[in-house]
């Protein structure tokens, strides 16, 4: 289904529709708050994107000295070309240690590989510990938003499936009445796991550490209790020096939710003794993209969220709309690449307004990229009923004759012809709008009568 | 062909621009630290307490499961450092002693030296961090100088208690780890 199509359903419940819009624009307003309490806010965007660019330039060096260096500290290092080896290599590290039953943190990347249902199909019970992805793993939904998990739910909805699944008073709709039960629910899970996996926030390849970041502790709880630690991470995560993480922390918190830092930055460089750390190296796609020029600039993103969070299409039509892992402006840039055809409709769901672009934290040119996206994919797709009119326009415009009888007859025609030819689902630039008013003479006519 | 091979050489192929990588500046904060640095602490829904407010919120509240590990706490301290981190579930305060703290946003700076066991700050009930005032930095820059080369295992800021808003984004203290941090500033 088409971004169009899953938006109009979202759009259904005008309410909640409307109080999606408006809490997104308030976490968008506290983020720009606290950036203007930073003088050097600029520079520092623009210092991440310059060690973004590097990276990117230096990726197989940054790569190489970053499993060499971890391996030093004592972790193992496994490298996957695609989700299923990724899977395959997460499965095999759990069978050895035969574990049934694991923890997870916040990770964009499982989810892009589907390591839940993988592991539930080979008989391993999977635990998402943050309470946004808690919420969505109950209902069998994924994350709508990559920072804000359950943004799409109301209390309402919540307490009713916790009454369900852990037993909560019916009715009772209070955050932290809710929270603390899910607290109660996922320390035993907590205690009782073997296995922790999370995604990373950051590696750095001068120490061969990797930082994770949250406000719940959520992946530390699960980590330091577990005897086995899987940390999964896209290729593209690597930065090159600790002190770079002055930079990245400072801008990725205030970006994401408008807070100065996460309540919880962890750096893991060795396991505790007896214990084990795996980092999985993941590619799925990212060597493609760094291969398109115009398109692999959109690998510097560091899943803040406040191109999501701005964007008034993503406001209005929520994460479900995009049908692709990574929602809004940054996954209609980064899904393309995956699967053209699949996700054809995302460069479209922009009005290229350029505020993705203005809130970056790394700079990346997202807007600039969704149009760079549909003049692709229009290319691959040839035409469609809005190129054909766009065709009979051209035609229109370019014979004086022409154009002076097809105004005449439009501003006849759309006076008598009733609203639903007018706005017919052919005319898609008629939803939910309406035309102005049809003059009664044309601007020339008006001139001669007036001017001459 | 592995998947090491794999990524690798198809990153080989990619032709390749010279981008530099830039030196990160100092930049200037004009604030005074430890003030600074009690308001971030509000903000992170934090405390700064003196040493006498932490004896009575621990006599207020009649705690007896405390396990100390900073210095010139310890006549507080009613057990010892288990060897397994499970048996902490019932721990009701932990007091650790933090290395430094950071004026903009809170931030403060713990190893395995400071911690003894990884999950204690994230499992115990309330966590008591003790911090010298003139171990303060300004921001995460000077936080990172200060870390230097350092070769911990692990490493940590925390800058406020277990925290979550991912209901209705109403803001709940108490998700997973501490319900409460308080900051010993001396």
């Amino acid at each position: 289904m088409s971004h169009p199509a899953k938006a109009s359903e979202f759009l259904q419940d005008a309410a909640k529709a409307k109080w999606h819009d408006e809490t997104l624009w308030f976490v968008r307003d506290k983020r720009d708050t606290i950036s203007k309490t930073i003088p050097e806010w600029e520079e520092l965007r623009e210092l991440a994107s310059q060690i973004k660019d590097n990276v990117l330039a230096n990726l197989y060096e940054y790569l190489v000295q970053f499993e060499e260096k971890a391996t030093a500290n004592g972790i193992q290092v496994h490298w996957a070309k695609d989700a299923e080896e990724h899977n395959q290599i997460v499965l095999s590290i759990l069978q050895k240690h035969q574990c049934k039953a694991i923890v997870k943190s916040k990770s964009i990347l499982t989810e892009e590989c589907h390591l839940n249902p993988f592991l539930e199909n080979s008989g391993v019970e999977v635990v998402d510990t943050d309470l946004g992805e808690r919420i969505v793993q109950f209902l069998n939904q994924p994350p709508s938003h990559i920072v804000l998990p359950a943004i799409h739910l109301k209390k309402r909805d919540i307490s009713e499936l916790f009454h369900e699944k852990l037993h909560t008073e019916k009715g009772n709709e209070d955050p932290a009445y809710l929270t603390h039960a899910a607290r109660l629910h996922l320390r035993e899970k907590f205690l009782g796991a073997k296995v922790a996996i999370t995604g990373v926030n950051f590696g750095v390849a001068e120490t061969g550490e990797f930082v994770v970041c949250t406000n719940e502790g959520n992946a530390d709880m699960g980590v330091h209790l577990a005897d086995v630690h899987i940390a999964c991470m896209g290729i593209e995560k690597i930065i090159p020096r600790r002190k770079d993480l002055g930079v990245f922390l400072r801008l990725l918190a205030r970006s994401a939710t408008g807070q100065p830092i996460t309540n919880y930055n962890s750096h893991f460089r060795s396991p505790a003794q007896g214990k084990e750390i795996h980092i999985v190296l993941v590619d799925n796609g990212r060597t493609d993209q760094l291969a398109r020029e115009k398109f692999k600039n959109s690998l510097k993103c560091i899943r803040c969220g406040a191109c999501m969070n701005t964007c008034p299409i993503y406001r209005r039509s929520g994460g479900y709309s995009y049908g692709s892992v990574v929602p809004g402006p940054i996954g209609s840039i980064l899904s393309p690449g995956l699967d053209l055809k699949k996700h054809s409709s995302l460069p479209f769901a922009s009005t290229l307004c350029g505020s993705c672009t203005d809130v970056c934290p790394v700079k990346i040119n997202i807007h600039e990229q969704l149009y760079e996206w549909r003049q692709e994919i229009t290319k691959a797709q040839g035409t469609n009923a809005k190129s054909i009119s766009m065709k009979i326009a051209n035609g229109i415009f370019a014979v004086p004759f022409a154009y002076k009888i097809t105004g005449a007859m439009m501003r006849g025609a759309l006076k008598i012809l009733p609203d639903s030819i007018t706005y017919s689902g052919l005319n898609t630039w008629g939803k939910q709008r309406d035309l102005p008013e049809t003059p009664k003479e044309t601007f020339k006519d008006w001139y001669k009568k007036n001017r001459s | 062909m592995s998947g090491r091979e794999n990524i690798l050489a198809k990153i080989k192929a990619i032709p390749r621009e010279s981008r530099l990588l830039p030196e990160i500046p100092a930049f200037e904060f004009p604030m005074d630290h430890k003030v600074a640095f009690m308001l971030s602490i509000q903000a992170n829904k934090g405390e700064v307490i003196t040493e006498s407010e932490l004896k009575d919120f621990i006599a207020i509240n009649r705690f007896e499961k405390i396990l100390n590990l900073a210095k010139g706490m310890e006549s507080l301290s009613t057990q010892p450092l288990p060897s397994d981190a499970h048996e902490l579930n019932e721990l009701e305060v932990a007091i650790i002693q933090g290395q430094f703290g950071v004026a903009e946003n809170g931030a403060i700076w713990l190893t395995d030296e400071n911690l003894g066991l990884r999950a204690l700050p994230f499992i115990t009930e309330h966590l008591v961090i003790v911090l010298e005032e003139k171990s303060l930095v300004s921001n995460m820059h000077e936080a990172y100088q200060r870390i230097g080369d350092q070769p911990s295992g692990f490493g940590l800021f925390i800058a406020g208690p277990s925290k979550t808003a991912d209901i209705e984004q109403s803001l709940v203290i108490g998700a997973h780890g501490a319900k409460s941090l308080r900051v010993v500033l001396r």
